[in-house]
Order: C-alpha cells, then sequence, then structure tokens
C-alpha cells in the first residue's frame, strides 16, 4: 500500500534521513520505532508531502506521490495524526472535527463517521462546543484521533499517540488503534513506547540517525537483544 | 450637546472604515505573520474603481460600489499569488519588503497613468446631500457608511465562523503546517483572505472617498496606516479587536480634534500613535490580543 525507497531529506544542509526504504501492505500495522531525533517525525512529514525529499520516491497504492501537495495526499485516503497532537487549541472540538471532514462530499459518510468519533470518546460529545485548548492532554489525544477518523483514512500515520498520557489513556488509544485496524484502516505507528507499539503491531522498523537498521516481525523484535537493550530498558 | 452627537457621528464613520481596512490587516497577518504595507492601497483601488464605474459608466451607485469590492479583491488575490507567495517560507520580514514595494508600485502607476491631481468622487446627490436634522448636519451617505459597516462585519463574522472555510482561515492563524495535514487546501484559504480582505479595503476606499470628496494616488495611504494603528490596538490577528480597535480609534480621533486646544488638533495624527503607544505599555499584544500559538 505504501512503498518508500530511498528517501533522503534534509534540514537546510542538515541530513536527517539518509535513504530510508520502507513498506507497509494493506491490513498491516507497521511500527517505527527509535529514539529522540532518529528521524521518524522526518519520516512521515516527508510523506505527507510537508517535506520536500531531496532523493527517492513515495508510493502510495501504486502512484507515486512524492510530489503531491499535502491536501492532495490526504484526500486520497493517507491520513496523518500528528505529534503532540497539535489539535486547534482557539476552535471548538466541533470545528476541529469538522475541518478535518471539509474535504469530504459525503455528507451522510461524514455524519456516520461524526457520530463513530463520539461514541468512541463520548468526552468529546460532551464537550463539543468548548474550545479544544481547555481538553486535557488525553482528550486532545482523542479529538486528535477523532480528527484523524474524520478525513477518512484508508492508511494512518500516526507519530507517537501515547507520548505524555497517563497508562489508561495511553490503554484507550492504543485499543482504539486496534479497532481502526479492524475495520480495515492500515496503520504506520511510530513510538518511542516500543513496548506498547511492538505488541500491536505486526511488523515493525528500527531507525537510527536517519537510517533503518533493523526490521523484522514485530515478535521477532521484541525478542531481540539489541531493541531489548536499546529500547526496551534491558 | 449636539456639538457631542455631531463628533459621535463622525467618529462612528471614521471608525467604521478604520475597522473595515483593519480587519483585512488582521487577517492576512493572522495567517502569514505579514504587515501588509499594500493593504492601504487597496481602498485607493476601490475608490478609483467607483469613480470610474460612477463617471464613465454612469453606473448605479451599488453597482459602482460592488465592482469597486470586486475589482480590489481580485487585484488582491493576484498580488498574493505573484507576489507573495513565492515568498512564503522565506524570512518575514522579505514579505513585508515586498509589500512596500508594492504599495509605492501601486502609487506610482496610478501616479503616471492617472495623474497625481486629486479628483472628485461625486455621489448621487441623494447620497451626498446635507440636512439638518435635530441640529446635526448629516448627510445620508452618513448612515449607509454605518450600516454597510456593520452589516458586512456581520456578514464576515459569520463566514469566519460557520463556513468551511472560514474555519480553516482561522485554523490557519493558529497552525498552518496542522491545517496541511487536515486536508485543507491551505493556497486557496490564503487567496480568499486576500481577496476578502482587499474588498473590504476597496469598498472602505469608495465610502472614504465618497465622505470626503477627492481621490487621488495617495487615498489610501494615511487610512491605511491608521487601520495599521487600530489593528494593533485591538490585537494583531484578532478580528473582533480589529473592530472595536478601528472605532476606539475613529473615537479617539474624532473627539481628540473636536475637545484639544485649536493648537493642537494640528496633532491629531501624532495623537493616533502616542494613544497606541500608550495602549501597548499597558497591554502589549493589544485588547485582544493572542499569545502565539507554536507555529512550526
Ligand atoms: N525543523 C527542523 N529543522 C532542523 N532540524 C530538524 C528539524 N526538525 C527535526 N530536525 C532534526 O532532524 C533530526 C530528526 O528529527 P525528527 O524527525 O523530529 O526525529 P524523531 O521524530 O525521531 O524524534 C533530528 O536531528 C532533529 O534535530
Ligand atoms: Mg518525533
Amino acid at each position: 500500500m505504501l512503498h518508500i525507497h530511498d528517501l533522503h531529506v534534509a534540514y537546510g544542509n542538515v541530513d536527517a534521513l539518509k535513504g530510508i526504504s520502507l513498506e507497509v501492505r494493506a491490513g498491516e500495522i507497521v511500527a517505527l520505532i527509535g529514539s529522540n531525533g532518529a528521524g521518524k517525525t522526518t519520516t512521515l512529514s516527508a510523506i505527507s508531502g510537508l517535506l520536500r525529499p531531496k532523493r527517492g520516491q513515495i508510493l502510495f497504492e501504486g502512484v507515486e506521490i512524492t510530489r503531491l501537495a499535502p491536501y492532495e495526499i490526504v484526500r486520497r485516503g493517507l491520513v496523518q495524526c500528528p505529534e503532540g497532537r497539535q489539535i486547534f487549541a482557539r476552535l471548538t472540538v466541533a470545528e476541529n472535527l469538522r475541518l478535518a471532514a471539509g474535504h469530504r462530499r459525503d455528507r451522510s459518510a461524514v455524519a456516520r463517521d461524526l457520530e463513530r468519533v463520539l461514541g468512541l470518546f463520548p468526552i468529546l460529545g460532551e464537550r463539543q462546543q468548548q474550545i479544544a485548548g481547555l481538553l486535557s492532554g488525553g482528550e486532545q489525544q482523542m479529538l486528535a484521533l477523532g480528527r484523524s477518523i474524520m478525513s477518512a483514512p484508508r492508511l494512518l500515520l500516526l507519530d507517537e499517540p501515547s507520548l505524555g498520557l497517563a497508562p489508561l489513556v495511553v490503554e484507550r488509544i492504543f485499543q482504539v488503534i486496534a479497532d481502526l485496524r479492524r475495520e480495515g484502516v492500515t496503520i504506520l505507528l511510530v513510538e518511542q513506547n516500543a513496548w506498547q507499539a511492538l505488541r500491536l503491531a505486526d511488523r515493525a522498523y528500527v531507525i537510527e540517525t536517519g537510517a533503518i537498521t533493523l526490521s523484522a516481525p514485530a515478535p521477532v523484535l521484541l525478542e531481540d537483544p539489541r531493541v531489548k537493550a536499546a529500547y526496551l530498558g534491558g | 450637546m449636539t456639538y457631542l452627537l455631531q463628533q459621535t457621528v463622525n467618529a462612528l464613520n471614521l471608525g467604521s472604515i478604520y475597522a473595515l481596512v483593519a480587519i483585512g490587516l488582521t487577517i492576512v497577518y493572522g495567517i502569514l505573520r505579514l504587515i501588509n504595507f499594500a493593504h492601504g492601497d487597496m481602498m485607493t483601488v476601490g475608490a478609483y474603481v467607483a469613480l470610474a464605474a460612477l463617471s464613465a459608466l454612469v453606473l448605479p451607485v451599488w453597482s459602482a460600489m460592488l465592482l469597486a469590492m470586486i475589482v480590489a479583491g481580485a487585484i488582491g488575490i493576484v498580488i498574493e499569488r505573484l507576489a507573495y507567495r513565492p515568498l512564503r517560507g522565506s524570512r518575514e520580514v522579505a514579505m513585508l519588503i515586498t509589500s512596500l514595494a508594492i504599495s509605492s508600485l501601486i502609487q506610482n502607476s496610478a501616479t503616471m497613468t492617472l495623474t497625481a491631481q486629486p479628483r472628485p468622487l461625486r455621489l448621487p446627490a441623494e447620497l451626498a446631500r446635507r440636512f439638518e436634522w435635530a441640529g446635526l448636519t448629516i448627510a445620508p451617505i452618513d448612515g449607509l457608511i454605518l450600516l454597510l459597516s456593520i452589516l458586512l462585519m456581520v456578514l464576515l463574522s459569520l463566514f469566519v465562523k460557520y463556513t468551511t472555510i472560514g474555519i480553516a482561515m482561522r485554523a490557519c492563524s493558529e497552525r498552518v503546517w496542522t491545517t496541511h495535514l487536515m486536508g485543507v487546501h491551505v493556497n486557496r484559504v490564503i487567496a480568499v483572505a486576500f481577496g476578502v480582505s482587499a474588498a473590504l479595503a476597496g469598498i472602505a476606499g469608495v465610502l472614504w472617498s465618497g465622505k470626503f470628496g477627492l481621490v487621488d494616488p495617495f487615498t489610501g495611504f494615511v487610512p491605511g496606516l491608521k487601520a495599521f494603528v487600530a489593528a494593533v490596538i485591538g490585537g494583531v490577528g484578532s478580528i473582533p479587536g480589529a473592530m472595536v480597535g478601528g472605532y476606539l480609534l475613529g473615537f479617539a480621533e474624532v473627539f481628540f480634534v473636536a475637545f484639544a486646544p485649536p493648537a493642537l488638533s494640528g496633532y491629531r495624527d501624532a495623537f493616533v500613535f502616542v494613544l497606541l503607544l500608550a495602549i501597548l505599555l499597558v497591554r502589549p499584544a493589544g485588547l485582544f490580543g493572542l499569545e502565539e500559538g507554536r507555529r512550526a
């Protein structure tokens, strides 16, 4: 479904990605793990069209999207839920959700998805008319995920959805991610929380300083001594 | 008492025009962090278009106003496309200097093609005729300025509050980067923002020249600066702030001239800037100032 081939991305003259190749097949959950500054967010930004790669190709469903504008990429069903939630704090909860579905023409499908989001996260329903900046961290993550659902993803890029959240909220978020996959959404999950990610994922890649250093089925990586030492706290 | 009322009418007029112009400055600043020095010149464009429409084409005044909005709006969109968009992502000062250059370009080309000679913008007699009423000297144009401005501000507020593109405009002013990820065609949103801003300035130019009677290539310059002050007073980036700032400035200026010793009334423009400094000392972000969101 997603093929990345030899992707190079630089900030000015500092290379952040030095030839990344990876693949996500339809129906999978693939984890991308790596420590802070390894290049995970940069990879996702390049996929979403926010950064122009120096070199390399990105194909989504067989079509090259490397030079498409971000909105065109989203409209193909490749949606990103960004790092640190990035909700629109001055918009209401309802406006945040509506904005993410703004490009969709099928109103009844949008209405169904809204029902669904409010069913998954009832707190968002109670707070629809509130300014999103007043939500707690966990609620903001729910809103960010709800927003992604409103964009009708077929492939969802999740950038550290568990970052800074209480364990109960993390569990809820991961449940919803598992549900989404069961409904047919393919997922590329970026995490520093490697243990959580590897338990959920089918396969995983390890990224270090802008290059993929390991790739294997997730259960294998969970047992890998190098992964254990570096990402699972021994 | 009558004198006070008369000054209030004047202040409402001036304030309405400042507010209309300040809104456009604040919208564009909110999204691009650009202080658009060419914004006041959209008033000039609007005033000249109305002049042509009324005198050469002999259109009714309503169509002339509509035409002024459309032409100014279209020019605003073209300027963004040709001048500002290529600079997006470079330093903010590059766009600022470009807007200064565009302002001079508009002023100079108007001077060369239309001469610097001020021309009378004559509104139909039924709008311009002054009459005495309850001791006040007013003309229908005074009421028109106030009502039309309020109508436009209400429409703009509804647009920004309820339409998808209005929500997208507010989202862009908070974090453009993330707005891209929502599937929003951000370039289109920015084009709409420029179009709406310039159209409001265009109609403000018609009202200004309609009230004061003259158009020249520099018509929009001083009210453009004042509108900038109004936007800063209200808190740049805030649309309600721009509206309140516009009226506040209108009242401050008119009442300064009305009640200060006559020897000082020549200092009205200086007074405006002193007022600005005073307000910024107390509230550095302006009255409705918003803290900067993270902008990646
Ligand atoms: N906007 C930026 N400008 C310059 N360098 C950046 C920028 N964003 C990230 N980097 C650098 O690129 C590298 C990869 O960063 P990032 O992709 O954010 O890592 P991760 O998401 O894995 O923590 C880091 O060295 C980081 O310092
Ligand atoms: Mg990151």
